[in-house]
């Protein structure tokens, strides 16, 4: 005993729960007694791509057996609300004049069940003025046809017109002795959460109380409050189990700000819960980037010139995505790369497709997916090994900041070491000496080898700080209050080691809580891998000033010095230095305490900056040369996030990060049809990789602490999509690269490796 | 994903079930393992009136040794297929392919007479017993009738059966020791497959038939009969698609189908004949 538990690898606490009862999510909230009598609420949707809207007629629907009421936007009085960051793009919380995408909540239906409301949103006519559907981005960039009429263009945010510079064309790459270009697709993907979005909502004593599954109940009470015309303070969110979110439940929806209003117009309180093919139209999409990439450099190896004009398709709304490009894509254009000249231009387009918002990596993985395949494109001209022309350009070891020629400064970095610790551990010599086997042979299967070398930013997103609260109860548990919010990740597992490593109190004795506004006022949720560098070291901060206020209570006890008091975490209790038979239990001194207000400590951490996890992965994949089959052999993930925590809770990140990033190399596409019509929206179209297509997974380790934080950690939620999505093209493509192709967009599908390969015929 | 309103009756016998059926005529279909025909009424593609319950009936859930052939209830479940050592013993082309349905939960639920009787071109069992030769047994209001796999499949999600016949046995020739193999082409595991390929050969004598490369189960009668004239596999490939009418969609286009056709009948034809 007496170890430090941090570093170790402990099992999750919240799992014989998850893995016997199960969670407890918003659907589940059965014996909720504020909810008692809840009715339904069911959306109409658009099933139109692009229309003016001439008429709704909710007669049909409203006589339907069960229904309550049944609201057109028209009969709630809505008027359109401006988005966030460009008020010239504005709708209104139900389509009233115009549909924008197929899947547009249009009328709200009140039911005794959910099945009523079901049959009855079946029975809303909508007749529209049918407008060409825009659902390409490129197309949607140069239409004459405005989604916002108002906006005069469908290019609604640009970084020229935030006074950034503006490519300069071919000329950028004078004196290069190699130039190369390429369009390139970072295709729009679903989040697919298990849990699909849901909610409840009653009114109490004047106050709207709301049942959310979401990553940030902070942020969800104040724009549903600012949705309702509510102060903050009338507005608590509630947030029970969460099955995932993936950044698609960072904000609130329309379909969720709603109900507070609709329950106040019934009078009852109202469950809603989306069905799987809802959630595939209306929760966010991510990704969506279309990029023309030119790189170039010296024969030799070395990169001198990079340019990137980025189209970022926002889907029909001006949500979180379309900031992504140039606050998250042009900050990161770089890489890990010393690139002398980098230019990027970023351009968000509107279509007539499912809003885009933050998914896995928002922003970063399409910076990483652009800069790794520029890197192999460049090789492939010149001929060089596709890991030789990455170490040539790596930024060389740094322990200072280091500021990237686009303007970015990133922590700490050891670039080098990660690729060979990541190359070692593939036998990457080995597989190049295979592969050239089975091309000599001409084996149907042929072997392809893929290589990245990331960095990327976590934390960096607002608030720069977190909140903790811990207070000792008077049987001497600890009950830790934080501003972040679980959802998979293993929160109660790793802010118990914190506070049990500060305070000698058992891991069972420890409890978290979250996601319950009332409870926790002030908190940044879980988004952008910010939780432990923020969440977990305010924890660490909190229950260590506990530990200091307990001391001064046990001095008094004691009648000592308050320095003369020591911890003695394997028990529990604080004694005199010398003296270990006279102690004071934590339950003790809580007790002893509650005259001045009890024995807790409560403190915003606020850190100075972000944190920049990078590392490398290589992918092995086999090729079918006849079907064009892709089989992902294996991943060996070498993820930097500093300092480690819990190695279990690591790993975990890195599998579910290289499951969603091999997806999207090789399987989900989001897709609409001529019409506008999604083709996809449900699990059985849409290519939801399933165990059955992991790879095997070798996670290889490496520790470079950051100074950001005390506790020298960054973030790893979001690492092992970054590094593994461009592993895993880069190989599909190497693995042909000895018959002449270059480049295949993502997915890898079997048909467009196949179309790769007879075009080339 | 909520089904539309609809009447649930559970039948304890085929004879019961063919009865409640043959009041509503088309508008009742039968349930069996719900696999097929649940996700089209969430998806409310298929809105019955009335659902008339059979998996009740147990007498219709078995594998019997009928001599030259195996005789399968319509009600047996793909994992009984997948586990059967009589199959495995005299059909191991069918125990196989029947591995390959969906995942372990639809295994455990769908039934080869469902899968059959929904005729969808995408499912393995249809093309499989296709392949095999297999004779189906449909019983009506006015008894029994056996419809050969080759005259059953007659469109999209259409057989010849009639609103109020109910698929009960399937009877399938033994294999003789014949070489056999299932090529499945899809995106992933569970998936129904891009193009699929159940093939049998002894000698002179081969069935081949193609997954989901029209709108039925299309036997690859051109492959079978350029075998028996002694073509060589490659050869016999070629001819994959020429009974074939694929269609375009997500996942491929037309060409790709016709390709991988050839590429998998040639490979299936060399497993085949080792």
């Amino acid at each position: 005993m007496g170890g430090s538990i941090l570093g170790n690898r402990v099992l999750r606490k919240e799992d014989p729960k998850f893995l016997t009862v199960g969670g407890k999510y918003v659907d589940d909230l059965l014996d909720e007694s504020l909810l008692a009598g809840a009715l339904h609420v069911t959306y109409a949707r658009s099933t139109v791509a692009h229309g003016n809207i001439r008429s709704i007629d909710t007669s049909d629907a409203a006589s339907m057996p069960g229904i309550v009421a049944v609201f057109t936007g028209a009969d709630l009085g809505l008027t359109p609300q401006p988005a966030t960051f460009n008020p010239m793009v504005a709708r209104s919380a139900l389509a009233m004049d115009k549909v924008r995408y197929v899947g547009e909540p249009i009328v709200a239906i009140i039911s005794e069940t959910r099945e009523q409301g079901e049959d009855a949103a079946e029975m809303v006519i909508v007749d529209y003025d049918i407008l060409e559907a825009l659902t390409d981005i490129e197309k949607a960039l140069t239409s004459s046809i405005h989604i916002y009429e108002s906006c005069g263009s469908n290019a609604v945010f640009d970084t020229t017109a935030l006074g950034m510079p503006d490519n300069t064309g071919d000329a950028f790459f004078e004196g290069c002795e190699v130039v190369v270009k390429q369009r390139v697709l970072n295709q729009r993907v679903a989040p697919c959460p298990l849990e699909v979005r849901g909610a409840a909502v009653a009114w109490v004593d004047g106050r709207l109380y709301q049942w959310l599954s979401t990553q940030h109940a902070q942020g969800a009470r104040d724009s549903i409050a600012a949705a309702n015309g509510l102060e903050a303070s009338q507005v608590r969110v509630i947030t029970p189990d969460v099955g995932g979110g993936f950044g698609a439940k960072i904000g609130s929806y329309p379909e969720e700000q709603l109900l507070g209003r609709l329950s106040k117009e019934v009078g009852k309180p109202l469950r809603w819960r989306e069905t799987r093919s809802e959630s595939m139209m209306a929760l966010g999409h991510g990704r969506a980037q279309v990029q023309y990439l030119t790189i170039g450099g010296t024969r030799d190896g070395h990169v001198t010139a990079y340019q990137m004009h980025v189209l970022q398709d926002c889907g029909a709304w001006f949500d979180m995505g379309a900031i992504l490009a140039p606050f998250m894509t042009r900050p990161m254009s770089s890489g890990v790369y010393a690139i002398p000249k980098i230019e990027c231009r970023t351009t968000s387009v509107i279509t007539n497709t499912t809003p885009v918002v933050a998914y896995r990596g928002a922003g970063r993985p399409e910076a990483t997916a652009a800069i790794e395949r520029a890197m192999d494109l460049f090789a492939a001209e010149i001929g060089m090994d596709a890991a030789e022309v990455r170490r040539k350009n790596l930024i060389p070891k740094f322990d200072e900041p280091h500021t990237t020629v686009i303007g970015q400064t990133y922590d700490v970095g050891d670039y080098e070491v990660a690729l060979d610790k990541a190359l070692t551990a593939a036998n990457y010599k080995d597989l190049r000496a295979e592969q050239a086997r089975r091309r000599s042979a001409v084996d149907v299967k042929q072997l392809g080898i893929g290589v990245s070398v990331y960095v990327e930013i976590t934390g960096g997103v607002p608030p720069m700080g977190e909140t903790a609260k811990v207070e000792i109860t008077d049987d001497g548990r600890a009950v830790v209050y934080t501003g972040t919010s679980p959802h998979g990740q293993g929160h109660a597992t790793a802010w118990s080691m914190l506070t049990s490593e500060q305070t000698g109190i058992p891991m069972d004795n420890i409890e978290l809580v979250w996601g319950d506004t009332d409870l926790v006022p002030s908190g940044g949720g879980t988004m952008g891998s910010r939780s432990l560098q923020q969440g977990g070291v305010a924890v660490f901060k909190v229950a260590g000033q506990v530990v200091d206020k307990a001391k001064a209570v046990a001095a008094r006890l004691l009648e000592a010095n308050e320095e003369d008091i020591v911890l003695d975490r394997d028990r529990g209790a604080f004694h005199v230095a010398g003296t270990p038979a006279v102690a004071k239990t934590w339950a003790e001194l809580a007790v002893a305490s509650k005259a001045e207000g009890g024995l807790k400590h409560e403190e915003m951490h606020s850190v100075s900056g972000a944190t920049f996890p990078f590392g490398a992965h290589v992918s092995v994949v086999e090729v079918d040369t006849e079907t064009g089959k892709v089989s992902l052999l294996k991943q060996i993930a070498c993820d930097d996030a500093g300092k480690v925590l819990n190695p279990l809770l690591l790993d975990g990140q890195i599998h579910g990060g290289v499951a969603q990033g091999a997806a999207q190399a090789l399987l989900e596409e989001v897709r609409y049809d001529a019409d506008g019509n999604p083709v996809t929206s449900n699990l059985a179209d849409y290519a939801f990789i399933s165990a059955a297509e992991m790879p095997d997974i070798q996670v290889v380790h490496m520790e470079t602490p950051t100074f950001v934080n005390p506790l020298g950690v960054k973030g790893i939620g979001e690492s092992g999509t970054i590094g593994s999505t461009p592993a895993v093209q880069s190989a599909v493509v190497d693995a042909l690269a000895h018959l002449g192709i270059r480049h295949i967009d993502m997915p890898c599908t079997p048909m467009r490796v196949w179309e790769a390969l007879h075009g080339r015929k | 994903m909520i089904p539309a309103p609809f009447d649930y009756k559970r039948a304890s016998s085929a004879a019961e079930a063919i009865s409640i059926v043959s009041q509503y005529g088309d508008d009742a279909k039968f349930l069996a393992g719900g696999h097929s025909l649940l996700p089209l009424m969430k998806l409310r593609l298929a809105q019955p009136a009335v659902l008339v319950d059979i998996a009740r009936v147990n007498d219709l859930s078995y594998i019997r040794d009928a001599g030259d052939h195996i005789a399968i209830g319509a009600l047996t479940r793909h994992t009984e297929l997948e586990r059967s050592s009589l199959l495995q013993q005299h059909i191991p082309l069918l125990s196989h392919a029947a591995s390959h349905v969906g995942d372990p939960q639809v295994r455990h639920r769908g039934t080869l007479g469902g899968s059959i009787a929904h005729a969808d071109p995408a499912s393995d069992l249809p093309a499989t017993t296709l392949a095999l030769g297999a004779t189906y047994v449909a019983q009506g209001p006015n008894g029994t009738r056996q419809i050969a796999a080759s005259d059953f499949y007659k469109g999209f999600l259409e057989s010849a059966l009639s609103a109020d016949e109910m698929l009960t046995e399937i009877r399938v020739p033994k294999m003789d020791g014949a070489g056999w193999s299932f090529q499945k082409f899809n995106r992933r595991a569970q998936d129904w497959a891009i193009v699929g390929v159940a093939a049998w050969r002894k000698g002179s004598n081969a069935g081949v038939a193609l997954v989901n490369m029209g709108s039925t189960p299309i036997l690859a009668s051109s492959v079978n009969q350029a075998i028996a004239q002694g073509a060589s596999v490659e050869d016999a490939a070629r001819l994959a698609s020429s009974e074939a009418e694929p269609q375009d969609d997500m996942n491929a286009s037309a060409d790709y189908r016709r390709h991988l056709a050839s590429v998998l009948v040639r490979r299936a034809l060399e497993q085949s004949s080792r």
